[in-house]
């Protein structure tokens, strides 16, 4: 077949392909697992004969109210108001952390899931591959809803990744792509940028 | 933490009262706003514009790069509840997006 290392190929009915090794699999599930801790768990479920309405209405389902402390949580969930523009300087700050606050309480359980869910499936498409000869090499084929799944996971790995290596728009980041092989941080910065391939390519096959 | 835990609500309007903060509009649109980042890729910008707002290519193209040049971009307009919509939609795809009354 003759796939390129390290990019998603369109498939020919739809979907798309790429080769892994078994190190990059181990990474990508590893790097997945680790987000979905980073999410953790959602609203639990409701009792299968709880009253539905009473569900919706009931304190535990709703979500959070103060963002998080995590900065890389803060990038995966930030506030809905006030954003570092002109636009909103002349509205009460307190205002615009109520609102965040309101916003986050009834949006962020739903958006957590959502995340949860496109780094598990993530998991899941890893774990059926059936890996073959010395390197543990096997072709990932995704289809359905499975190219999207893996577009938001990649990037939100790409988005914490960022936040974890305080990847910023100043020139003091373009110092992280050129650090020796001995800097602690040169593993780290590698999968960021392999990341940003496979998802420049996932994209390219929509 | 902190932001919401300030002061007294009472005790910060007393003390901002010069500033005299806006107040929100009935009749006035609110706006969805994308805001630049290094992360998100311009590839994966422009098809997050495409997908969720159903734009043309071009125009989801230009909306992405006034988010790269000029640090932001409205993406769309519309009542409050609508851009709540989007703005919650945009974090889903991890854009990082706001929402704010359009006043310019």
């Amino acid at each position: 077949m003759g796939r390129s290392a390290g990019m998603f190929e369109a498939l020919k009915g739809g979907g798309a392909a790429i080769a892994l090794d078994g190190i990059e699999i181990s990474i990508l599930r590893s790097l997945a697992v680790q987000l979905l801790e980073l999410i953790g768990p959602g609203a639990p479920e409701p009792e299968e004969d709880a009253d539905p309405l009473a569900v919706l209405f009931a304190e535990g389902n709703q979500g959070p109210t103060e963002r998080p402390s995590d900065p890389a949580l803060i990038r995966l969930f930030p506030d809905a108001y006030g954003g570092p523009g002109p636009e909103d300087r002349k509205v009460d700050p307190a205002e615009l952390a109520a609102r965040s606050a309101e916003f986050r309480r009834f949006t962020e359980n739903d958006l957590r899931t959502r995340k949860r869910e496109d780094a598990l499936a993530v998991v899941r498409s890893l774990d059926g591959l059936a890996p073959e000869g010395d390197e543990g090499s096997a072709v990932l084929e995704l289809t359905g809803e499975l190219p999207l799944r893996w577009l938001g996971a990649l990037n939100d790995l790409r988005l914490t990744i960022a936040a974890r290596l305080d990847i910023t728009e100043d020139d003091e980041s373009a110092v992280l792509f050129r650090l020796p092989d001995d800097d602690p941080r040169k593993p780290m910065v590698m999968a960021y940028l392999w990341l940003g391939g496979l998802q420049e390519t996932l994209v390219e096959t929509l | 933490m902190g932001r919401v835990s300030v002061a007294p609500i009472e005790i910060e309007r007393t003390e901002s009262a010069e500033e005299t903060f806006a107040v929100p509009e009935p009749d006035v649109p609110w706006v969805t706003l994308v805001h630049n980042d290094p992360v998100n890729l311009m590839s994966y910008v422009t098809y997050v514009f495409q997908a969720y707002f159903g734009y043309s290519k071009d125009k989801a193209h230009k909306l992405m790069l006034d988010v790269h040049h000029k640090g932001r971009a409205v993406v769309s307009s519309g009542t409050r509840e609508e851009m709540e919509r989007d703005v919650q939609a945009m974090h889903g795809y991890g854009l990082w997006a706001t929402l704010s009354q359009d006043r310019f």
